[in-house]
């Protein structure tokens, strides 16, 4: 289609080229103009209808049933509780994916070993993968019947242990089957944002400062952290704001018990099916607000990186 | 560390994958051949592939439109349609789904408009594809805009002042440099689009067999008991989940060794390939 948008756009340029002064950067400009226009029109309008327009619509509806229906909406401790699990569980999730995010991309960039480059494109998997499969696989691996939510009771048969039968690890339709979830489809950010800047890092000062008597542990504290720390805080952030927006994989392994296992997302999506949208877009503000500052708060991080390194 | 890490991965990666599997094939080959033929399956699948397709097409011109306008124009607004084009990755789904909602929806403030019209925009067709399409707006556009941004405009104007038309230079000069690109951000808007659910969920109705598409349909299986019909469905899906991440490691094997060549690096190694691609899911 953007083919057509351009040729159109050339097609009423004649024989042209063989006129064209040395002063490319303007003239150029000016020749490519109808298509830059056309390009400006035809994105703009794009943006306008489907990011504008729907953002002003959100923010809008959300004050429809004035102040006293928002905070109504956003004090009955059905919606209290779920904006706790979900705000609880995407900082608890992101803190777990940024320690063991921290050890993957240190062994993918400082350890050989066999299987690196596959188990490094692996790491994306989180992201490719549909939320609904990644829900029904959790929630049945989780499950009662499940390879994990059901290994405490198999031990205990095939062992002859009784005791282990109450090893708990059925987490579908529980608060951990939630943080399995959202620990889950966030788990990528944290490897993909320090795996480069941990690339980038010289050893040098880390072998000076081994050789000086410094323990690993300390040279870690001491010299390796502090440069990591804008990508691990930028992964941390981004972490965050992905398991507190996530619904297809929650929304199945979690039962969704108002008051217990009913996230943010998940409400939304009832009063949505219960005709209730200013409710919805009260409770949706306050997560999308969430959202987009901690996602700016993750460029400033990056471009504050970019201009110190 | 290299076992820390590995057995995290293999716990949290590798179990559920094989899950899918396991549970697809519980009953038999014949089971998952007979889950996959239903007629609410195929239909849903239909659909999946239609709104892939939309949103494959809607993002090839939106992506190259706003690579154009951001790195080879210099009017007015370019800033804020960098900033808006980061948008949808911030908004979580289900709350890109209520946005469509309060326009199109009941009450919403299309509606008196699509009524005169006749048009059913929610609960239909055209609501599923606009999802879609807004969840996967940033892959082609950012992708485009960098490629463009960091190659400049030199070849361009040679192509100019040796005389090619607009349409030449486009052709011939800027269509190739972008193709990778190009193709990359197709790979994750495909990816992306398979797989929406939430934005989707919001505002198709997941009416069985008329606007259920194959994420919705896993789901609803699930929640019947049906766990060999969810987790046949979630074969292909998977499937293309991993030939995914098999065609983004290669393009990023590609994008090194580009690099390489131009900038006489003499050798690449393994690890440079893995952390040096330089490509973003978000």
């Amino acid at each position: 289609m953007s083919r057509e948008v351009f040729q159109a756009a050339g097609a009423g340029g004649g024989a042209r080229g063989a006129i064209l002064s040395a002063l490319p950067s303007t003239r150029f400009a000016r020749r490519l103009w109808p298509s830059g226009a056309l390009a400006w029109g035809f994105t703009v309008t794009v943006l306008a209808l489907l990011v504008l327009l729907p953002l002003a619509a959100i923010i809008v509806e959300s004050r429809g049933a004035g102040l006293q229906g928002f905070t109504r909406s956003l004090t009955d401790p059905v919606c209290v509780a779920a904006l706790r699990l979900s705000f609880g569980g995407a900082l608890l999730s992101a803190a777990v994916n940024s320690v063991m995010g921290l050890v993957v991309a240190w062994a993918l960039v400082r350890c050989s070993f066999r299987g690196r480059g596959f188990l490094d494109s692996a790491v994306d998997l989180p992201f490719a993968l549909p939320t609904s499969v990644a829900g029904v696989t959790l929630a049945e691996l989780f499950g009662p019947q499940g390879w994990i939510g059901g290994a405490g009771a198999r031990l205990a048969e095939t062992l002859g242990v009784p005791a282990l039968a109450s090893v708990k690890l059925q987490l579908s339709y529980t608060v951990g089957g939630v943080l399995i979830a959202m620990t889950f489809v966030s788990l990528p950010f944290v490897v993909r944002s320090v795996q480069p800047v941990l690339h980038a890092l010289e050893t040098d000062v880390e072998e000076a400062a081994r050789l000086l008597g410094a323990s690993p542990l300390r040279v870690f504290r001491h010299v390796v952290l502090p440069s990591l720390k804008p990508a691990l805080l930028a992964g941390f952030a981004l972490s965050f704001s992905r398991s507190l927006g996530e619904f297809g994989s929650v929304v199945i392994i979690s039962g969704n018990m108002p008051m217990r296992t009913l996230t943010g997302p998940v409400l939304v999506f009832q009063k949505v099916e219960q005709y209730d949208p200013a409710g919805a877009a009260s409770i949706a503000i306050v997560m999308l607000a969430a959202s987009l500052v901690t996602l700016v708060a993750v460029a400033a991080i990056q471009s504050k990186a970019v201009r110190r390194g | 560390m290299v076992w820390v890490a590995v057995t995290w991965l293999v716990l949290v990666l590798a179990l559920p994958l094989a899950s899918v599997f396991a549970g697809a094939f519980s009953q038999g080959v014949r089971a998952f051949a007979e889950a996959l033929a239903r007629p609410e399956v195929l239909h849903a699948a239909w659909l999946t592939i239609v709104a892939v397709l939309v949103a494959l097409v809607v993002n090839t011109a939106f992506g190259l439109a706003a690579g154009w306008t951001v790195a080879r124009t210099n009017l007015p607004g370019r800033g804020l349609i960098r900033v808006l084009v980061d948008v949808p990755v911030a908004v979580p789904p289900v709350i890109a789904g209520l946005m469509i909602l309060l326009l199109y929806g009941r009450g919403g403030w299309f509606e008196p408009l699509l009524e005169r019209m006749g048009v059913d925009v929610v609960f239909a067709l055209p609501a599923i594809l606009i999802a879609t399409t807004f969840v996967t707006l940033p892959f082609v556009a950012k992708e485009v805009i960098s490629v463009l941004e960091e190659s400049g405009r030199d070849e361009e104007e040679a192509a100019l002042m040796l005389g090619a038309s607009r349409v030449q230079c486009f052709l011939h000069v800027v269509l190739p440099n972008l193709r990778w690109a190009l193709f990359y951000g197709l790979v994750l808007t495909a990816a992306r689009a398979l797989g929406e659910f939430g934005a989707v969920a919001v505002v198709s109705g997941n009416l069985i067999g008329q606007t259920q598409t194959l994420p919705l349909y896993i789901e609803r299986a699930y929640a019947n008991y049906e766990t060999v019909a969810a987790f046949s469905a979630a074969v292909p899906l998977t499937l293309v989940a991993v030939l995914t991440l098999v065609l983004r490691g290669a393009l990023i094997r590609r994008r090194v060794r580009a690099d390489a060549v131009v900038n006489a690096v003499p050798a690449v190694d393994d690890q440079t390939i893995h952390t040096q691609g330089g490509m973003s899911w978000t």
